[in-house]
């Protein structure tokens, strides 16, 4: 990047952060909770983009990493008292990282819509199996827990205000950005990326494709468990609904709709939806997804980039 | 554990049954994977549109053999309508589109159901209501009637493919695009017409199987993903591979729900196609590729 060009994305860059900083001060209630929603389902989506628009690999798994993170966390903060904000942190990502690494184990050998297929088959398992240990998960009902504090032992404790959550997943979702748009550009980030480009020429460059792939996978699956904790602690529950095939299909919609390859794309294609989804369901009221349906059939057709790379060539012209 | 042979055997004849519907509903999808690259996510939604179709038509007209034809049908047109204005602009580019084309279409009318259908799920009456003693079990003779139906829907579709002029022109297609193009084969009609008999094909099996569970907006998801299971087990594009795996993987269903609940048993399917995509991606029941 020129000089120039990284001034302004810095520029950008903290405009919105003090934005977002400031917002939860200003906005009425249901909006700031809104926007901490965004935020998680932005990172989900965030997550995904490092398969889908860095290495090229479309999964429809996802559902997976970010339920099971969420079942993760429930896990800790039921089974501690008082609730442990860190061990539900530390076992979400444990759980959703080990996820990843047995769905990446087989599915990282097939590539294309077949990689697709057989994420969404594992999402499918974990489903069942959640849906299905009733004593365990609590089936379809899900567990309930409490929000715990947010403390570090000996030196301090405040309860979760609607405000300090959402400046606690912000700073969250920021740092995740941080680190991993570092990631897309070193080294590791350029080999998923030749990969996407072509996946025999990297393998005869002498790269081991699979165990890129594979970490790649586990990767973007720790995101997605984070995320899942995230919404965990917001919510106060988990439910096998989370870990349905739709969730992942929207997580890729969010994709799409923001623009591909980009990491901030997913993040604004999740708030144009969930703004979307919240205006017309005033009108459609559960029936939403049918004008949304076809707006995004419509993206997928005419803007192959999504809204940010219509936005960019847009500014070029 | 013993189970007792009548159980069995009962399990049998159900496997068999769905495996024929199953089939019915794949065989239209493996014809769309295999011919256009095209991955249907849209399948289950015609499925579940053609059953509702069916209700519509059984209610006005009180037959069912006039409500299965007008379903498929008109499911076919709608499949043509889909083809023409979601899927034709996407030739050329990342078969992946099509999967998030049609995972939109299938949003789209997944609702529109749910709309215009309401959330209580919609009966249609057999039309064979007769029953005969199977061990301990009044079993319907509509069951059996519905596998005979779909093989013959298959067969039928089968003789077209192999002697019928569209159906030999859908194979060159196949087998090579351009060169068929060449030759005079109108392809994007050619295209256009595969879509929507595999659209009609889906909208006939829900028909038939509409009277065995109710008609609701939600049945075409499991239904889909199955599909998708049976497509790859058997082998892409390949009309008899499909067949074979539908019944095979409906059968171990039916044997896993002996032991576990229904619910669960879905479980084996999803194992056989991990293990399938594992050891023999080409698929299970294909001769292997050279």
């Amino acid at each position: 990047m020129t000089e120039r060009r990284l001034f302004v994305y810095w520029t950008g860059f903290t405009v919105i952060l003090a934005l977002l900083i400031v917002a939860p001060l200003v906005l009425p209630e249901f909006w700031r909770r809104f926007l901490t929603e965004i935020l998680i389902w932005g990172l989900l989506a965030m997550s995904s983009d490092i398969l889908i628009g860095y290495a090229g690999m479309v999964s429809f798994g996802h559902s997976a990493f970010f339920g099971l993170g969420m079942y993760g966390a429930a896990a800790a903060l039921l089974t501690t008292n008082p609730p442990n904000l860190w061990l539900a942190l530390l076992y979400g990502l444990l759980i959703a990282a080990a996820t990843a690494a047995f769905v990446a184990y087989f599915s990282t050998r097939l590539r294309d819509i077949y990689f697709a297929i057989t994420t969404l088959i594992f999402s499918q398992i974990f489903y069942v199996i959640i849906f299905t240990s009733t004593s365990l998960t609590g089936g379809e009902n899900g567990l309930n827990f409490r929000r715990p504090a947010l403390a570090i032992p000996h030196l301090f404790s405040i309860r979760f205000t609607p405000a300090v959550l959402h400046w606690f997943v912000l700073a969250i979702v920021v740092l995740s950005y941080l680190l991993l748009r570092r990631i897309t550009q070193s080294p590791f980030g350029m080999v998923l990326q030749s990969i996407r480009e072509n996946e025999a020429r990297t393998r005869a460059i002498g790269y081991a494709v699979e165990r890129y792939k594979i970490v790649a996978v586990m990767l973007s699956g720790v995101f997605a468990g984070l995320a899942g904790v995230l919404y965990a602690i917001q919510n106060q529950f988990a439910a096998p609904d989370f870990v349905f095939f739709v969730v992942s299909g929207e997580v890729v919609i969010y994709n799409v709709i923001g623009g591909i390859g980009t990491l901030v794309g997913p993040i604004l294609g999740a708030a144009f939806f969930l703004l979307l989804r919240e205006a017309f369901s005033r009108f459609f009221t559960e029936f939403y997804l049918i004008p949304l349906g076809m707006i995004f059939i419509a993206i997928v057709i005419f803007l192959p980039g999504g809204l940010l790379g219509f936005a960019r060539r847009w500014l070029n012209r | 554990m013993g189970i007792p042979l009548d159980q069995l055997l009962i399990q049998t004849i159900n496997g068999i049954v769905t495996g024929m519907i199953l089939a019915l509903v794949a065989s239209g999808l493996t014809l769309i994977f295999g011919i256009m690259d095209v991955v249907n996510f849209a399948h289950g939604e015609l499925f579940m549109l053609g059953a509702y179709v069916g209700v519509l038509t059984l209610a006005a007209t009180g037959n069912f053999w006039i409500a299965l034809v007008v379903s498929t049908l008109v499911i076919a047109l709608l499949g043509a309508f889909i083809y023409l204005t979601t899927l034709r602009p996407l030739i050329g580019r990342d078969p992946l589109t099509t999967i998030l084309a049609t995972f939109g279409v299938s949003l789209v009318l997944q609702n529109y159901a749910l709309w215009q259908f309401g959330p209580v799920a919609r009966k249609i009456q057999e039309p064979i209501t007769g029953h005969f003693q199977l061990f301990y079990l009044d079993y319907p003779y509509y069951r059996l009637a519905i596998a005979a139906l779909a093989a013959a829907i298959i067969g039928g579709l089968w003789l077209f493919l192999k002697f019928g002029t569209y159906g030999i022109w859908i194979r060159a297609t196949t087998q090579d695009r351009v060169m068929a193009q060449a030759m005079g084969i109108p392809v994007p009609w050619v295209l256009t017409a595969v879509f929507a008999i595999g659209s009609g094909m889906a909208a006939a099996s829900g028909v038939l199987f509409g009277p065995l569970v109710g008609v609701n907006s939600q049945m075409g998801t499991s239904w889909v993903l199955r599909a998708f299971i049976v497509v790859v087990v058997g082998g892409m594009g390949s009309l008899s591979g499909s067949i074979a795996a539908a019944i095979f993987i409906s059968l171990l269903e039916a044997y896993a729900s002996l032991w576990v609940s229904p619910a669960q048993a879905v479980i084996v399917s999803f194992v056989v196609l991990i293990l399938t995509l594992l050891f023999r991606p080409t698929g299970l029941f294909v001769p292997t590729p050279k």
